[in-house]
């Protein structure tokens, strides 16, 4: 992340002196110390996110293989902590494992959108005028298609996808609420005295933008990716639930959900365990996030 | 303030507003489905892939299929032919249901504004008389209690909500289905009506809730900024009661973001149908959807994302005309 470096001209900057970076371990020690909420938020994710890591060691069953198919799905028991599924293997396997896949390419399609939607958006915004207006309509076209309707079309005939496409492919849809944002930063910033101090003394446009505007979209960006990750996860499972994610035999947390749908009278298990991972998941993050922008003092960060 | 006619005459510049966004509404929707169009085309495999699959199709047999749909055309005469007829208002035939895509429309998108009418209403009055409550008492217990809930709903995905909902309801009152199968269509109106009715209960509840928790926070936050203005302490000292103060100055100005949200929402909202719609097995636009990319019926798939980009459209330009009537500032600016 490029901050400003020390004697850079942000030193003139017409705003009160910056904080600590959000970055900083201090400053984030301290938010937890006085919100509680946001500490546990983020133990959560931390475990969740560790589980996920650590999934292969501590599986005690392999997540594809069914264990004894005669014996269809299990309850709970000791052996298995959390049942087994309809093809009889071991669902708390099958779930650390998912977390591979829920939080793995959810986190990179974010990355995705986030780098397209700031090039996009930063582009839009300090170039304004005409290409200001083509770039937008572009978005604006993009958030009237409703997402999971695009994903849904493009994942149903394009058939399977291979874990990389669905990432792009969850990347490349998401990205336009982001450039709205860094649009609406950068237009917010690119007037500011320090900017027309750095255009002035002969900084290159695209030196402005990336050194001295851009940093400024940071904050706002940081908030808005938590929360960007926290939707791709929830959409990346309604694919999977309506059947159209990874290759099985892997599967992320909305298709093991998807896997139970059928049987939800008889094995409620094989549902509602990953459904209580994925909604933990997705509230640790919606709390982190508003926490974070509460914190940051995001307050120009609303709708998406 | 002086109360002005119930529907506020926005003005002839509202109306030039207006028009403009509607005609870059045409533009989008264009866009959209151009984007679609392609994607399908481009897309590996074809339409009626299981009949061509079939051996004992003849390669004559084929042909004429695909001669029929014009699929055996170049990919930039289909769509030159398909902006042609959608221009003339025709949206083509579903290759699915041999009918009309405009008849097959005519039948699932009314099933989908009940549901997504019914749920938008409940839900956002709802949600602005949480938010209104909560942001009234800010810090309560009440406020607290309620927030904690409305998160937690807030961060359930739709289709997982709709799936306890289903658990907990199964056997206990309607949870699939539009109205009852078992009723013919001799039955009197009023016992299909009423079946209807409470098979919408659960669908349209669940979509609500999720409704609810959004508003109800925007709504809270914005009647908290609202709250410490000099203006609200002036309406109070010259002696406006506490329930005038609240409804005709707090909450009006408070309204703001949550009927930006209400416009904006509609994307998401259509999204969040589509999971409600399949999990409730409520045969709407949503559930039409599904099955019709699954099909590869691309008529319709081009018919449903061109009308969902409209809706998407309409909802933002109703949000605009709502502002401008909330917020007389508007009607100018």
């Amino acid at each position: 992340m490029p901050n400003a470096a020390p004697g850079s001209l942000v030193a003139f900057a017409d705003a009160p002196p910056a904080p600590l970076a959000p970055w900083a371990p201090g400053r984030l020690a301290g938010l937890f110390r006085r919100d509680p909420p946001a500490a546990v938020a983020a133990i959560t994710l931390a475990v969740i996110a560790l589980a996920a890591l650590l999934a292969p060691w501590l599986t005690p069953y392999d997540p594809t293989q069914p264990l004894d198919m005669a014996a269809g799905a299990q309850p709970p028991s000791a052996a298995h902590w959390l049942g087994t599924d309809l093809a009889s293997r071991d669902l708390l396997s099958r779930l650390l494992f998912g977390a591979r896949v829920s939080l793995g390419i959810s986190v990179v399609a974010v990355a995705v959108a986030t780098i397209v939607g700031t090039a996009w958006g930063a582009v839009a915004g300090y170039a304004g005028g005409w290409i200001d207006r083509v770039l937008m309509h572009v978005v604006d076209a993009g958030l009237a298609i409703p997402r999971i309707l695009l994903l849904l079309g493009i994942v149903a005939l394009w058939g399977t996808l291979s874990t990389t496409s669905l990432v792009l492919l969850l990347g490349l849809t998401g990205w336009f609420g982001a450039s709205r944002l860094v649009r609406a930063e950068v237009r917010a910033t690119r007037e500011r005295d320090f900017a027309i101090a750095a255009r002035a003394s002969g900084a290159s446009p695209s030196r402005v933008l990336v050194r001295h505007v851009l940093p400024h979209a940071m904050t706002p960006m940081l908030v808005a990716a938590t929360l960007g990750v926290g939707q791709v996860v929830i959409v990346e499972a309604g694919l999977a639930f309506l059947g159209y994610g990874v290759a099985p035999p892997a599967a992320s947390w909305g298709g093991l959900i998807g896997d139970g749908r059928d049987a939800l009278g008889t094995a409620w298990w094989i549902s509602v365990f990953p459904g209580i991972a994925l909604s933990a998941t997705i509230l640790a993050i919606n709390v982190l996030g508003d926490r974070l922008r509460a914190a940051l003092g995001a307050h120009q960060l609303h709708a998406p | 303030m002086a109360r002005s006619c119930p529907v506020p005459y926005l003005g002839p510049h509202m109306a030039i507003i207006v028009l403009k966004r509607l005609a870059q509404g045409l533009l989008i929707v264009w866009l959209t489905t151009t984007l679609t169009f392609f994607l399908i085309h481009a897309a590996p495999g074809e339409p009626f892939s299981g009949f061509l699959d079939d051996p004992r199709a003849t390669a004559e047999m084929r042909d004429a299929y695909r001669g029929r749909y014009g699929l055996d055309r170049p990919v930039l005469v289909q769509y030159g032919r398909f902006l042609a007829s959608v221009a003339a208002g025709n949206l083509g035939e579903s290759f699915f249901y041999r009918r009309p895509v405009a008849a097959v429309l005519a039948d699932t998108v009314p099933r989908t504004l009940l549901l997504m009418g019914t749920a938008l209403v409940l839900g956002f009055t709802a949600g602005i008389l949480l938010g209104t409550l909560q942001g009234s008492r800010a810090g309560g217990w009440f406020d607290r209690l309620s927030g904690g809930v409305a998160v937690l709903v807030a961060s359930l995905p739709d289709f997982w909500l709709a799936m306890l909902v289903l658990l907990f309801f199964a056997g206990v009152w309607p949870v699939q289905g539009f109205s009852d199968p078992t009723l013919g269509s001799t039955a009197p109106f009023a016992t299909r009506a009423l079946s209807v009715v409470r098979h919408l209960v659960l669908p349209a509840g669940t979509l609500a809730l999720l409704i609810t928790a959004t508003v109800s926070r925007y709504q809270r936050a914005a009647l908290i900024d609202v709250l410490p203005n000099a203006w609200m302490r002036t309406a109070r000292a010259k002696g406006v009661a506490r329930r005038g103060l609240m409804f005709r100055h707090a909450l009006r100005n408070a309204l703001l973001p949550a009927i930006t949200l209400g416009g904006l929402a509609i994307p998401a909202l259509l999204g969040g149908a589509v999971f409600i719609e399949v999990t409730f097995a409520w045969p709407g636009m949503g559930s039409l959807a599904v099955q019709a990319v699954g099909d590869r019926d691309y008529p319709l798939v081009l018919a449903i994302v061109l009308l969902s980009s409209a809706f998407v459209i309409v909802g933002a330009v109703a949000a605009d005309l709502a502002h401008a009537a909330a917020d007389p500032r508007q009607r100018h600016a």
